[in-house]
């Protein structure tokens, strides 16, 4: 069947106008279900192409808005999804791993040993921790010192131990250095679990311990905390001693070139790089992040694999749920042009991520991005950080969209 | 609104070709819906509702929290196709 419509492809692609395709479905599959892989398998099927979506979990926890669950704001419940409309919108749903690609061929084998093929693969399997990069962290040392940096029972972990801290305690959280999930999301965090301690243990410090000098929104941040927060919070940047170079999670011990912290809460952010089946189908490179086409999003390192959401790389594009969902759906329209025989238009990207300071406050970074040199690069001139010295109604305002922005994205790619 | 209506007639007869759609448009959805929230929903907007709201961003005209940053993105022209996908092929579903 992927033989005959190769022919095909070969021989007319006029002949493969959108009738044709009605006619003969060509067959996409899309490696994970999060906000950008779920995006990607509804907008292709929308277009006529037949999409197998093949997720293990069978309920997807969003990160975005995680950070309030530990402050005690939400509930992880809010955060929870499942597949049953994408199912219903006509999706097949493999309810498995993908465990081996092979390119040539075009075939995806998945846990239980089952084989698909396709005419094209999306991949989009976010994250994996690398644990490599941080030694004395790995999946054991996460049970003592939780990175929550994937929702869910981490996401758990880490407000129990918020909860069980005595008053006067220390929370300290470690950030890697660029580029990473979410970049806003260890300032949110602190400020959030700020927001808990003041509110529940205002006797207790908070250490942002990390490897960069400078941070997403940070004039922004940092004049909010000192603004609410008063002395709670510490930031240590690298040029001061703040990058991590070992846990020692049975005593909750960050390790740093200029000595040792210990918490009473530790949550280590560590180093990442793009979901492992990336590496597996060869799509990685040296950094461990996918290069793509800033058009198609096809993999500079593998044909006829499009790699989105936070696994791939290439300009100033932030690892967001926002720029996922933006991504999936520029990637499903050059699929389904390329499956078509056509020529993928430029796309135009948007990147909108609200950070919570406290429950009235969001501040808010926002970028357009559009193909230049190989890469999606920032359109000079748009784009940046909200307003310095805003009154409390403007903050206001931004977490009322904040909040406005969950709706409508988690309804889009799950409802 | 004449002219869009022709333009709507065709594409609803055939699936939506949202691979069509102008550089950006398909990105709007991801905060504005089918169903308004704490944001609007631009389904609705007429067409150049849109544009006229996106050209007084861009120029400043009319304050913003954040819009005003996403519109200086745009050219008048791609604002323009944008608009008219927006309420034709690209509504909310
Ligand atoms: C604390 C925190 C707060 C955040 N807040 C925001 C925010 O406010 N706004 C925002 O825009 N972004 C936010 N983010 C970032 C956002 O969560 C990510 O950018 C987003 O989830 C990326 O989407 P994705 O689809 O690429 O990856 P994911 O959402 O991680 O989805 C990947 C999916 O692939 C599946 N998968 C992996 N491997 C395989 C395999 N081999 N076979 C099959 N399936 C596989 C996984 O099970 C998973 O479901 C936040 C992140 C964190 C950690």
């Amino acid at each position: 069947m992927s033989l005959t419509r190769r022919t095909l492809l070969a021989t007319s692609a006029a002949a493969l106008a959108a009738p044709a395709l009605a006619q003969a479905p060509a067959k996409v599959v899309v490696i994970g279900g999060g906000f950008a892989g779920a995006t990607a398998a509804r907008f292709l099927q929308r277009e006529g192409v037949s999409v197998t979506l093949v997720e293990p979990n069978a309920q997807y926890i969003s990160c975005p808005f995680s950070n309030a669950v530990l402050a005690g704001l939400r509930d992880l419940s809010q955060q929870t999804f499942t597949y049953k409309a994408i199912a219903a919108q006509g999706i097949t749903i493999a309810q498995q791993a993908a465990t081996q690609i092979d390119a040539q061929a075009r075939r995806v084998t998945l846990t239980d040993g089952t084989v698909l093929t396709y005419d094209r693969l999306v991949m989009a399997p976010g994250i994996d921790l690398n644990f490599a990069g941080l030694p004395g962290y790995d999946e054991a040392a996460s049970t003592l010192m939780p990175h929550a940096w994937k929702a869910g029972p981490q996401t758990t972990l880490l407000r129990q131990q918020l909860e069980a801290m005595p008053d006067g305690g220390a929370v300290i959280i470690s950030a890697p250095a660029n580029p990473f999930r979410c970049p806003p999301g260890p300032y949110e965090r602190a400020s959030l679990i700020a927001w808990y301690l003041k509110t529940n243990k205002p006797k207790s410090k908070l250490l942002i311990l990390d490897a960069k000098d400078a941070f997403s929104k940070q004039s922004l941040f940092t004049a909010a905390w000192k603004e609410i927060y008063g002395d709670m919070i510490e930031w240590i940047g690298l040029s001061g001693g703040g990058k991590v170079t070992e846990v020692k999670a049975r005593e909750n011990i960050f390790v740093t070139e200029f000595g040792e912290h210990k918490a009473d809460v530790g949550n280590v952010i560590p180093p990442q790089r793009a979901g492992r089946i990336a590496t597996i189908a060869g799509a990685t490179d040296q950094t461990g992040w996918c290069p793509i086409d800033p058009v198609t999003f096809e993999a500079k390192l593998v044909p006829n694999i499009h790699v989105i959401g936070d696994a791939a790389v290439g300009g100033g594009m932030p690892k967001s749920a926002f720029a996922a969902n933006a991504q999936a759906k520029a990637c499903a329209y050059a699929v389904s042009a390329l499956l078509r025989g056509d020529n993928p238009a430029e796309p135009k990207l948007i990147n909108t991520c609200y950070s919570l300071v406290k429950p009235d406050y969001a501040i808010s970074v926002a970028g357009v991005y559009a193909p230049a040199k190989g890469l999606l690069a920032d359109v000079q001139g748009a784009g940046g950080v909200s307003v310095a010295n805003a009154p409390a109604s403007v903050r206001a305002a931004e977490a009322h969209y904040a909040d406005g922005w969950f709706k409508t994205i988690t309804q889009e790619v799950f409802g | 609104m004449a002219l869009l209506f022709c333009l709507a007639g065709p594409a609803s007869a055939a699936p939506p070709d949202v691979s069509k759609a102008p550089a950006g448009a398909s990105a709007c959805l991801g905060c504005h819906g089918a169903s308004e929230t704490e944001l609007p929903s631009l389904n609705k907007l007429s067409a150049s509702e849109i544009e006229s709201a996106m050209d007084a961003f861009r120029s400043g005209a009319r304050e913003a929290t954040l819009m005003n940053r996403i519109a200086k993105g745009f050219t008048p022209d791609e604002t323009r196709a944008l608009a008219q996908w927006l309420v034709t092929q690209g509504r909310a579903p």
